[in-house]
């Protein structure tokens, strides 16, 4: 490997983005797998480093998979999107952030098409105010949410507590890193870094400590190909696409995987259970997996926050492996209460993974 | 006193078209921007189809100019037309005037970079074709040290519309099969794989090139690109392709591989292309008048194109270019 190389290609796909004042958007299945993800983002940006990040109740989900489920048609989606912009413009923004990688990929598809079919605008500027009679203005400027954080790394390593080090050994962790598909692989100069060599989560990763691994298939999909999972019967291929990763990485020993996309988590995560059911395999050390995490859990977890509070809970991997190797503590016994202590109830724990 | 003409560029072609018209009793003057003559063809080893030492042709060549003046490590910096020709500044503040010039200014080798999926400048393993010439040229090269498998892309920036380069390079399927011929010389032992699109063998023995690579060294041709390049931990090359043959993709690893770089415009010359007043065609390459009748010509007056600044070009097409162009330029001063 020549890191100069890569060096070379970062500094190319680098971008120039607002520091302040921006319009954020959620994503419509990321509250459900993560569902800390998103708001320890907008408390990092807002409590922590005293961002301005506006969040208005009214936006929606970006129509993307339906769009590239092919049950919309890409004019739909375009007003859906229209529509988020009139919002931002509304509310007096003009930076717009989106949570979602596949969000991320539609709005700058979208834009991109505008600019180059100016008169397609003009009919979605139609079909918006015949829908909902409103007017839009496109974002100056569009980020996703972990750019922002790219953007701020080393304000956040300068508040982190548990850096991504083993602290038994002292050695960086080994994590590898997981774009999105829609990142950067459509439009290669939006993402930092570019489409084969990403630097968005690298840039994270050693900021806050920690060695990353590259692998034979990092570049392959997580499993959340979204004909692989939404036709039942392709699901195989889904799961076959998770195996492939995680059999490539698998001699690496990473501690930790970090992701930036809704579904690249999820598919890494709950696929390691099923592998371990049907095959007995599991890819971390003693019969646990390895823990696919957010970029804003993990920037949460280096900032010192609560697991519990960062929703780990909900990760099918159990974490608590990494906590003990990063030196983080935990109150186990609050793994499964809601706010104010409330028992939530401790779900079925599989055999052939280890849960705690 | 004899009539000069300016020859920029001192590859194949604008050595080839000095020493015609110095037999036609011209004084032709080849101004060089690097130390010495040659051009690409210097760099090489051995030329396809037959493996014949490049070193003798260029050998050859130098001798014919040997009484012909030459500016190495100079550039043309500035020209203008004036009611007698040509007047030309050089970077050493010389200045030459001409009754005509030539452009014989070649190519760039695309930069493999460029192809960032291949990972050349990333992968340790990852070399170019001209830098395996080298290795066979000079033997030395700490990344080919005993390769069992051995793999070719070709059309590496040709035939590409995501680098801008729709055209064909015309010479790089040869190429990967002499090399993948020689390769075999040097570690008998080796796997040898290409990545082909389609194997445009066009010239006199290049078909047989191909069916002895196949024959006598064992060279698997498959049918597909390689879409990924990536390492692995002991730092062997791991590639994903589709053999588009069988229909099936495929993923092999490789101790080397080897990229065949097409033939890119030589920008070195804008400035001075654009002063002449010469565009550029379609494939981003010198426009010639006519691609049948003219293709020596340009649309300016006296000024004039031979070898591979018009288009990808093999030594031979360059030759017969070269040698046209003298033709033409000496009909042009005797009009």
């Amino acid at each position: 490997m020549i890191i100069e190389g890569k060096q070379k290609i970062w500094a190319d796909y680098q971008k120039d983005i607002p520091n302040d004042h921006y319009f954020y958007v959620r994503s419509c299945i990321r509250q459900a797998f993560w569902p800390g993800s998103e708001v320890t983002f907008l408390d990092i940006t807002r409590n922590k480093l005293g961002k301005d990040f506006y969040e208005n109740p009214y936006h929606t989900t970006c129509g993307g998979i339906a769009y590239h489920s092919d049950t919309i048609p890409q004019e739909t989606a375009m007003t859906i999107i229209a529509r988020q912009f009139a919002l931002m413009h509304e509310s007096g923004y003009e930076n717009y952030v989106c949570s979602c990688i596949t969000s991320f990929g539609c709005y700058t598809e979208t834009l991109e098409t505008w600019h180059e079919y100016p008169e397609l605008e003009a009919i979605i500027r139609q079909y918006l105010w015949d829908s909902c009679k409103k007017e839009f203005a496109k974002p100056k400027y569009l980020a996703h949410a972990s750019d922002l954080i790219y953007k701020f790394r080393f304000d956040i390593a300068k508040q982190m507590k548990f850096p991504l080090v083993n602290v038994k050994t002292g050695k960086p962790l080994k994590v590898v890193e997981h774009i999105g598909c829609h990142y950067s692989k459509m439009f290669p100069s939006k993402g930092f870094g570019g489409a084969e060599y990403p630097h968005v989560l690298v840039g994270m990763i050693e900021a806050w400590g920690g060695e990353v691994v590259d692998y034979p298939e990092r570049r392959h999909c997580c499993g959340f190909g979204f004909r692989q999972y939404f036709v039942q019967a392709n699901r195989g291929y889904s799961e076959s696409n998770t195996h492939k990763k995680f059999e490539s990485m698998e001699p690496y020993e990473p501690d930790l995987i970090i992701t930036n996309c809704p579904g690249c988590p999820y598919f890494l995560d709950r696929w390691q259970y099923v592998i371990a059911e049907q095959t007995g395999k599991t890819y971390g050390k003693n019969g646990y997996g390895i823990p696919a995490l957010t970029y804003e859990e993990v920037a949460g977890l280096v900032m010192g926050y609560d697991p519990w509070d960062l929703g780990l809970q909900m990760h099918q991997v159990a974490i608590e492996p990494l906590l003990e190797k990063m030196g983080i503590p935990y109150d186990p016994k609050k793994k499964y209460q809601g706010l104010n202590g409330k028992d939530l109830g401790q779900p079925m724990c599989p055999s052939c993974i280890k849960s705690v | 006193m004899k009539e000069n003409i300016l020859i920029i560029g001192g590859g194949a072609a604008g050595m080839e078209a000095a020493t015609q018209l110095h037999k036609m009793g011209l004084n032709p003057i080849i101004v060089e921007k690097s130390e010495a003559l040659g051009g690409h063809i210097a760099q090489w080893d051995r030329l396809f189809p037959a493996f014949h030492p490049a070193k003798d042709v260029v050998e050859q060549m130098l001798d014919n100019v040997k009484d012909i003046k030459t500016y190495l490590n100079t550039e043309v910096t500035d020209i203008q037309r004036n009611n007698d020709g040509f007047h030309a500044v050089l970077s050493n503040n010389e200045t030459i005037d001409a009754k005509a010039v030539i452009l014989a200014t070649g190519f760039d080798v695309f930069k493999a970079e460029r192809k960032q999926e291949y990972g050349y400048g990333i992968y340790n393993n990852v070399i170019t074709s001209v830098e395996l010439e080298e290795f066979f040229r000079t033997g030395k090269d700490e990344r080919i040290n005993h390769p069992k498998k051995i793999g070719f892309v070709h059309c590496v920036g040709a035939r590409d519309v995501k680098v801008c380069n729709t055209y064909c390079s015309k010479v790089c399927c040869t190429t990967a099969l002499k090399q993948a011929c020689e390769i075999k010389e040097v570690f008998p032992d080796a796997e040898v794989y290409t990545f082909y699109m389609d194997l445009r063998m066009f010239g006199l023995g290049y078909e047989d090139l191909y069916l002895k690579s196949q024959k006598d060294f064992d060279v698997k041709c498959v049918r597909g690109r390689v879409c990924e390049v990536s390492e692995d931990m002991d730092g062997k090359i791991v590639i994903k392709a589709e053999d588009t043959l069988f229909g099936k993709p495929l993923k092999m690893t490789l101790d080397l591989l080897v990229l065949m770089c097409s033939m890119e415009k030589n920008k070195s010359i804008d400035a001075i292309q654009q002063k002449l007043g010469i565009a550029n065609n379609s494939d981003g390459f010198m426009q010639n008048k006519d691609m049948y009748l003219g293709m020596n010509d340009t649309a300016q007056e006296g000024v004039f194109v031979a070898g591979a600044c018009t288009a990808p070009k093999s030594l031979p097409d360059t030759i017969g270019e070269a040698r046209s162009v003298a033709v033409e330029v000496y009909n042009y001063l005797n009009k």
